[in-house]
């Protein structure tokens, strides 16, 4: 509850925002070219005073909530050729500074949708409609996969093979033998091998590791 | 089992050990990398004093930036040199929050200038070294958390009292701990500043956060000393620290929406509030002859 070390003014509307939005970064393999934030809530209405619009902006080209160069994200982005739009909208019954982010390239897309809780903590509770729980306080595995059995227990086995113990882990799927995502809370990233590994199984669409971005 | 404050209240030695093990503990780290990552972070809190005393730049809507320096660079009538570093070293921090300026949220980065406000000051003020503050901010950051698990710490969910008085209590506690208090004294100190900032609300003009915040910062960073001083000299809260703690929460469950950090109520609401809101977000759409 001493840090994070950030640019101000807003623990929750700007690093928080900031934080959301790079782990939303990573879950693209390259740089995003078209970004949607629609906001919600207080991010809506007191978003543009507490600089939420720029740690947004930020966050989706890499920058953490301590970089100097978070306020002129906007200016960079624009530089860049990153096409940012924002709006305003009703998400729902969720926490008061809840963001939905939309990144897209020419080969992927992914929608996020965050909270700031305060702090900067965040929660990131879904994930192209999936149920997920990614706080970014450890490194993160999402894996999107077919829903058949044993897939669990699959990526539990290579999980502990690469000796890495599991913190937290959610589950969850569209429909029987549709498609699942887990999103697994780590001691430390896998090694690149076993995320190799991960990929190449028949049955696992997508795999991700997401940084710890939060102490 | 983690610490409450009241658990805290009943332990021997120094509280912020305590509380270090803890971390410890919980975080996997090392003691020396979190006591570094704590050093890293007294030196942001400096530089950003340090700017900010120095710094007239208006913020990001313009309703503050020149405060800090304007007091510091005042004479000092009163003769009470404390009162005025303190206060001075708590805005600081927060007109350069209010500029977009680089701070360390303790625990928000709207309530950042109390903790090195109160601690920073008092250190200075009696020519204490930096590294006497680094297991006091240990004691602080653990009785944010310790705060932080009942509550949520966003004004956008407990009002002001939940961040200025978290940061006040923690502020409070390591200000006690650095002047000798044991730990009954820092859970005491915590509990009586908590106490005391019961029911505030959050209206930030404009939703910005700059006014009231960055005043009330120089406040409750005086506030916490207030806290400590009553408890080292043996005040004790009468309402155990945890019932404080608890008290809080449901006055924050209480609070209307308006109240809480959407800019909506209280002095966001005044005539002036929302002029200067208009005009910060550019929506002013009246002619001013003014500009």
């Amino acid at each position: 509850m001493i840090g994070p070390v950030m640019v101000g003014p807003s623990s929750s509307h700007t690093a928080g925002a900031c934080r959301i939005a790079l782990l939303a970064r990573h879950m693209l393999q390259s740089p995003p070219k078209r970004v949607v934030f629609d906001l919600h809530g207080s991010f809506a209405k007191t978003g543009k005073g507490h600089g939420t619009h720029l740690a947004l902006a930020a966050g989706v080209q890499g920058m953490r909530p301590d970089d100097p160069r978070l306020p002129q994200s906007l200016e960079l982005a624009e530089a860049a050729g990153l096409e940012i739009h924002f709006r305003n909208a009703e998400l729902g019954d969720v926490h008061p500074n809840t963001v939905r982010i939309t990144l897209e390239n020419d080969e992927e897309r992914v929608v996020t949708m965050g909270s700031s809780l305060g702090g900067g903590i965040v929660r990131i509770f879904s994930i192209d409609g999936f149920e997920v729980r990614v706080t970014g306080q450890a490194p993160t595995l999402l894996i999107k996969n077919v829903d058949t059995p044993g897939v669990i227990a699959r990526v539990a086995r290579v999980i502990a093979d690469d000796e890495v113990n599991i913190a937290y882990l959610t589950c969850a799927r569209q429909k029987r033998g549709g498609e699942a995502m887990m999103s697994i809370e780590v001691d430390r990233d896998l090694s690149q091998p076993a995320l190799d590994y991960l990929n190449h199984l028949s049955y696992i669409l997508w795999v991700r590791m997401l940084p710890q971005v939060a102490g | 089992m983690s610490l409450t404050l009241n658990a805290l209240a009943e332990l021997t030695g120094r509280a912020s050990e305590h509380l270090l093990a803890e971390e410890v503990e919980e975080s996997g780290l090392d003691r020396e990398a979190v006591l570094s990552a704590m050093r890293e972070r007294l030196a942001v809190m400096r530089e950003s004093i340090t700017r900010g005393l120095q710094s007239d730049a208006p913020s990001v809507a313009g309703m503050v930036g020149w405060n800090a320096k304007t007091l510091w660079d005042a004479p000092d009538p009163l003769n009470a040199p404390l009162l005025k570093r303190v206060q001075a070293y708590a805005m600081a921090v927060n007109e350069e929050n209010a500029r977009m300026g680089r701070i360390v949220a303790a625990p928000t980065a709207g309530s950042a200038g109390t903790v090195p406000g109160a601690l920073i000051g008092v250190a200075d003020h009696l020519g204490l070294e930096d590294e006497d503050l680094v297991m006091p901010l240990v004691l602080a950051a653990g009785v944010g958390k310790i705060i932080s698990r009942t509550i949520y710490i966003a004004g956008a969910s407990g009002g002001c009292q939940a961040e200025i008085g978290s940061s006040a209590a923690m502020a409070a506690a390591a200000v006690t701990e650095l002047l000798g208090g044991g730990p009954e004294a820092c859970a005491h100190a915590a509990a009586l500043a908590l106490q005391n900032t019961l029911g505030l609300v959050c209206d930030p003009v404009g939703g910005f956060v700059e006014v009231p915040c960055v005043m009330r910062n120089g406040f409750y960073a005086v506030h916490a000393v207030s806290a400590a001083q009553q408890a080292l000299a043996g005040i004790r809260s009468v309402i155990p620290p945890d019932e404080v703690i608890l008290a809080m929460a449901s006055i924050g469950r209480l609070l209307p929406l308006e109240l809480k950090e959407t800019g909506e109520g209280g002095l966001a609401d005044t005539p002036t509030g929302r002029k200067l809101a208009a005009r910060a977000l550019g929506e002013d759409e009246e002619a001013d002859p003014e500009g």
